[in-house]
């Protein structure tokens, strides 16, 4: 075997914390983590917020951000220990051995200079070549990495191309000195599904190209095994599972890993539609005051009882708008709502207190969903009184019902929503919505904010309620796998008009409009090789066409 | 509950200024007015602080003179709430026309700065203490305003006060449960540096010679009162400035202490 | 036109309709208010005749929209009017003063801006450690004590017991420029005191804002040295915001001279403001207000500007 290029030996990573109104703590982060990278491979990093993954693909260049501090272990680059390295080596190897990409190249590109200049910036720094010399050689990865023009668009500011184009300069920005490790910090997680096919097949391709190695920090771990040679599954800043990506996709050893391996493998048997629709959108067109264009435009669906619409679509499709319109916010200028057999007010003020209360709503962001000043009982306790006159010992009583329906426990009544986990927020988000005794909740994108196993417990959690109080939901969402779990119906939105829309079994099979073949074609899948079989077809329909 | 060392302190200063102003006839040794020495007598136990330009106890006027500054601007301050935050929550629940207007003319009313502008009013105004407390509160209530205002347009985009409307919930309550206790933090440690300004504001004021009017006392007055001893080596003028400044100080430790201790509840992503 | 052209346009007709505004404001707080003018200049033994003479004669029996805009017609020609105290031509003493104030403000700017943006970048460096907190610890000291106090206990130690400046600052034009900067050592340590302070608190905290962007640490994992990092990826971002705060205090040092003048018998515009509010000589309080308010507007209008000029998305639209 030859000699690795990065040896991580026990690494141990710490930070201070500020509590508010205490005194500030130091914390360990990363706990004695081991791995070895080969030139020329490809690691994967996988886990999820809090893992330590970006702490530890940092440590590899001897930065620590904000506070974090590297407090133990070895750390050894190309056969030196980096971190008993003197700062002018450790300058050296940073943006000339080793380079990063961030996660949001829109933040870490200086808006005031143009991007060449910040591209060949560390190539020139580091003497590793002239200014002409840099300039072709970014030209070349600029044309490598499918930008457009690629002669002319270092010439431009960062705020002068688009999100995707970014991402890809700013891998070019870690190529051009010609590294032997580039560190990719979740590089493609603020991109568009449909957008980060194409960024993930550049990466992928300049990757095996120029031979570099990487470390590939991500939380999707369908992603990483498109990329990687190995895998380390991290957790809470320790290793849990580390091997060749085939052994951790088809063979994983921990349960931890085989979680993350199947997260996405609910089961959930369509249900056909009956006969009367809870909700049905007829010909609904609507614009934001103030603005030129229709951000829907002629929208029909319809949403049966005790079943799921799953409104898919990327963002800018219109699908938040939607949940706008039904719930009254945004009275749209054409098309009507009717909702249990009755035509709703198009405006929220006009609408009837049953007409509230049997459309609920949960949020994306259960942080600011709830009012931090509220108890978890006074949040779920509202609707009953609001809605049911509901007071004293009988509200209380259907509290601590309602906290054993999303599986929490009255233990949970006296606490503030600062106290609660990510999860254990949305599950009471959930709990004021089912206080309504709703006959339909709109769900705008309830777990995207949340990791994947805990998004997991979302999801079953809604199944469960949807059985027992025959709940219909409009599913909001980006995410494809989410869709293919939980939907009975699908509306896939594209720039504010439905492209395809019925059940999910006719929507998910061929033959596809050309945007859904490409949404859906796009969306990662837990298998080896898919990106190459779909860049492959993707070449093969142009060439045919 | 612990309350830090810094809090504590500011406080005890605090505290033992609006005791002292509330309690000024029964604390001071001498009357307001009396002249009871001769001019400029040094510190002795007659007089802890000396006497003043025409010989008057100087303790005493602090006392009194205390009392004066700290009720103005008590009361200005509370006036420069009531008005700024009631007119900034109208605004940012109406929105529309209401919201435009009152804003511009809050904007308008800033493009002049206050000490300026209080100076051109009370050039016509008689200059009473009611008058002092009706200018300073309204042209700081524009400060109020632009604050509170920010403050509740920051939680009426959140998705719990969307959640609420949805339900069906009236203005008020809206308002009153759901936008007014997370108002509330921001908008009392501003308080403190309100009150401060107030203070600084009043003292200038008199200072100048259109504040309080002799022979009350107030703190800015005692400066202007005594400032002709400074060049012949006569602190008194100074005094006042001790007192200013540690009442401003204390107010500052309780005003951030507060803000810090309501922010942690605020729940961020922990 | 530019884009950015646009919004400088936008933003200097703004400033110019908000100064008319500020004048209508100023016409009316010292019109409409209870008081009367003739009443201030004749006394309260006046005779109601003897009055109502020198309403008709100062235009008081004009509707005040006739008032104001032949007020506005002959201010904005260069006339401000009489002061009904002297009876002296506004225009000609405010003229002095102001040159005189400008002077003062001048050699304040002068001293406080390099120093104060000297000490915010010392705050930055050496963040959280004993400078920056002593550098927070007396800008909370600063902006608790009013600038007249600072300015007596300054007086009190530097002028009466240790005698290196003149405890008054008075000037006049027979003196030589070393002279005058003699005279006004004083004021400018005072002023320079009152505005430090904010002007450091508020570019240390720009200075943050710009080192904590993502910006700063791809510059670091470039491998580039500090003085690097500062020079080319920090000042760039940092200018905009530091020259901001430069311009909001040099307006805020103007409303701080106006005290200041009055401690040290400075013979400049914040003087002749106060005694004139003090004679109740309206004529003269309008004209101080409407120049203070052009000189604060104005500032706050150069503000805006760069920060509009030093926007890279605006400059260089898409």
């Amino acid at each position: 075997m030859t000699d690795p290029l990065l040896k991580v030996r026990g690494l141990k990573i710490g930070a201070t914390i500020y509590p508010p109104g205490e005194k500030p703590r130091d914390i360990e982060i990363v706990h004695g983590v081991d791995f070895d990278l080969a030139p020329g491979k490809v690691l994967g990093l996988i886990g999820e917020s809090g893992a330590g993954k970006s702490t530890i693909g940092l440590s590899s260049m001897a930065y620590g951000r904000g506070g974090v501090e590297i407090t133990g272990g070895e750390v050894w680059v190309n056969g030196r220990d980096i971190l008993k390295s003197r700062l002018r080596d450790v300058r050296a190897l940073r943006g000339g051995e080793v380079t990063y990409v961030s996660q949001s190249a829109a933040a870490s590109f200086n808006p005031a200079k143009k991007i060449m200049e910040q591209v060949i910036e560390a190539a020139v720094g580091h003497g590793k070549f002239s200014r002409r010399d840099a300039e072709e050689r970014a030209v070349g990865l600029f044309r490598k990495l499918g930008l457009p023009e690629p002669e002319t668009i270092g010439n431009r500011y960062p705020h002068q191309v688009s999100g995707g184009q970014l991402q890809r300069c700013m891998t070019a920005l870690a190529l051009c000195p010609e590294p032997d490790l580039v560190v990719f910090d979740e590089p493609t997680t603020a991109l568009d599904v449909t957008t980060q096919i194409d960024v993930l097949a550049a990466i992928k391709e300049a990757i095996r190209d120029t031979g570099v190695a990487a470390l590939y920090i991500t939380h999707d771990l369908a992603v990483v095994a498109q990329v990687s040679d190995d895998i380390m599954v991290l957790r809470m800043g320790e290793t849990v599972e580390y091997g060749p990506v085939d052994q951790i996709i088809n063979a994983p050893q921990q349960d931890y890993t085989r979680a993350l391996v199947s997260v996405r493998s609910i089961r959930h048997e369509e249900k056909s539609p009956g006969t009367d629709p809870v909700l049905r959108v007829g010909s609904v067109t609507a614009r934001y005051k103030g603005t030129a264009f229709d951000v829907l435009h002629d929208v029909n669906v319809e949403l049966h009882p005790g079943q799921t619409l799953a409104v898919v679509g990327e963002s800018g499709s219109g699908k938040s708008t939607l949940a706008r319109v039904i719930t009254g916010l945004l009275p749209p200028s054409e098309g009507q709502i009717d909702f249990a057999g009755r035509v709703l007010s198009p405006d929220l003020k006009g609408r009837s207190i049953e007409d509230l209360r049997e459309l609920q709503m949960i949020y994306q962001m259960a942080d600011v969903a709830m009012n931090p000043r509220q108890t978890v009982g006074t949040i779920i306790g509202r609707p009953l009184e609001f809605y049911f006159g509901l007071r004293g010992a009988e509200k209380q009583k259907r509290i601590k019902e309602l906290l054993d329906e999303i599986e929490m426990g009255d233990g949970f009544i006296d606490r503030y929503p600062a106290e609660l986990s990510g999860g254990q927020k949305q599950r009471v988000c959930i709990a004021r919505a089912l206080a309504a005794k709703p006959r339909m909740i709109i769900c705008d994108e309830v777990t995207s904010a949340l990791d994947p196993l805990v998004a997991d417990g979302i999801l079953k959690l809604l199944l469960e309620l949807q059985k027992i109080e025959d709940v219909a939901y409009l599913f909001i969402t980006h995410d494809l796998a989410t869709v293919r779990a939980i939907a009975d119906s699908i509306a896939v939105m594209h720039r504010g008009k439905v492209v395809r829309y019925g059940p999910k079994s006719k929507v998910l099979a061929p033959p596809f409009d050309d945007y859904t073949d490409l949404l859906l074609s796009s969306v990662p899948e837990m298998k080896l090789g898919w990106l190459e079989d779909v860049i492959a077809n993707r070449r093969m329909e142009s060439a045919g066409n | 509950m612990r309350i830090p060392l810094a809090a504590l302190i500011g406080l005890f200063f605090t505290a033992l200024y609006f005791l002292m102003a509330i309690f000024a006839p029964l604390i001071a040794p001498y009357g307001m007015a009396e002249i009871v020495g001769d001019v400029w007598e040094p510190s002795s136990s007659r007089f802890l602080l000396g006497t003043d330009s025409i010989g008057r106890d100087l303790l005493s006027r602090m006392i009194y003179g205390g009392r004066t500054t700290i009720w103005i601007a008590t009361m200005a301050t509370a006036l420069s709430f009531i008005t700024g935050s009631v007119l900034a929550f109208l605004a940012a629940v109406t929105g529309g026309w209401v919201d435009q207007a009152l804003s511009r003319f809050v904007d308008l009313i800033m493009s002049i700065p206050s000490l300026i502008f209080a100076l051109v009013v009370l050039s016509v105004m008689p200059v009473t203490v009611t008058v002092l407390i009706v200018v300073m509160g309204l042209l700081d209530a524009t400060r109020v305003y632009r604050l509170a205002r920010a403050v509740a347009v920051d939680i009426t985009v959140m998705d719990y006060v969307e959640a609420a409307r949805l339900r069906g919930e009236k203005t008020m309550w809206i308002i009153f449960r759901e936008i007014l206790p997370n108002a509330l933090s921001p908008l009392i440690a501003e308080m403190g540096l309100r009150f401060i300004f107030m203070v600084l504001f009043v003292s200038t004021l008199s200072f100048l010679g259109l504040g309080v009017q002799p022979p009350q006392a107030d703190w800015g007055g005692i400066v202007k009162e005594n400032k002709e001893g400074i060049v012949y080596g006569i602190p008194a003028a100074l005094v006042p400035a001790f007192a200013i400044a540690t009442l401003a100080i204390s107010v500052n430790l309780v005003a951030d202490w507060i803000l810090n201790r309501t922010t942690s509840l605020k729940g961020g992503r922990g | 036109m530019h884009p950015v052209l646009k919004l400088v346009a936008q933003r200097i007709a703004l400033s110019t309709l908000l100064l008319l505004a500020a004048s209508v404001l100023i016409f009316v707080g010292t019109t409409i208010l209870p008081g009367d003018v003739a009443q201030q200049i004749l006394g309260q033994s006046a005779t109601p005749e003897s009055l109502a003479n020198l309403r008709a004669e100062l235009g008081l029996n004009d509707p005040a929209v006739t008032r104001y805009l032949a007020w506005l017609g002959a201010a904005l020609q260069g006339d401000l009017g009489t002061a009904l105290t002297n009876g002296r031509d506004i225009a000609e003493s405010l003229g002095q003063r102001l040159g005189n104030t400008m002077f003062l403000a001048f050699w304040a700017a002068v001293i406080s801006v390099p120093l104060a943006i000297f000490l915010g970048l010392l705050a930055v460096r050496f963040r959280d450690r004993w400078p920056d907190k002593l550098i927070s610890g007396v800008t909370l000291a600063s902006i608790s004590i009013p600038e007249f106090l600072i300015g007596y206990v300054l007086m009190y130690f530097f002028a009466v017991k240790l005698g290196w400046a003149p405890s008054v600052a008075m000037i006049n034009d027979s003196m030589s420029v070393w002279q005058k900067l003699n005279a006004i050592a004083l004021p400018v340590g005072v002023l320079t005191l009152v505005v430090l302070a904010h002007m450091m608190r508020m570019t240390r905290a720009a200075i943050l804002n710009v080192m904590q962007s993502a910006y700063i640490e791809t510059a670091e994992l470039k491998g580039l040295s500090t003085f690097s990092v500062i020079r080319r990826h920090a000042f760039p971002n940092a200018v905009a915001p530091i020259v901001n705060v430069v311009m909001l205090n040099l307006a805020y040092l103007v409303v701080g001279v106006v005290v200041i003048e009055v401690v040290f018998v400075y013979p400049g515009m914040g003087q002749y403001l106060v005694d004139h509010v003090a004679k109740r000589d309206v004529p003269v309080v309008q004209a101080c207000g409407l120049v203070f308010a052009a000189v604060y507007i104005g500032l706050n209008m150069i503000a805006d500007i760069v920060s509009i000029l030093a926007n890279p998305r605006l400059r260089h639209p898409k």
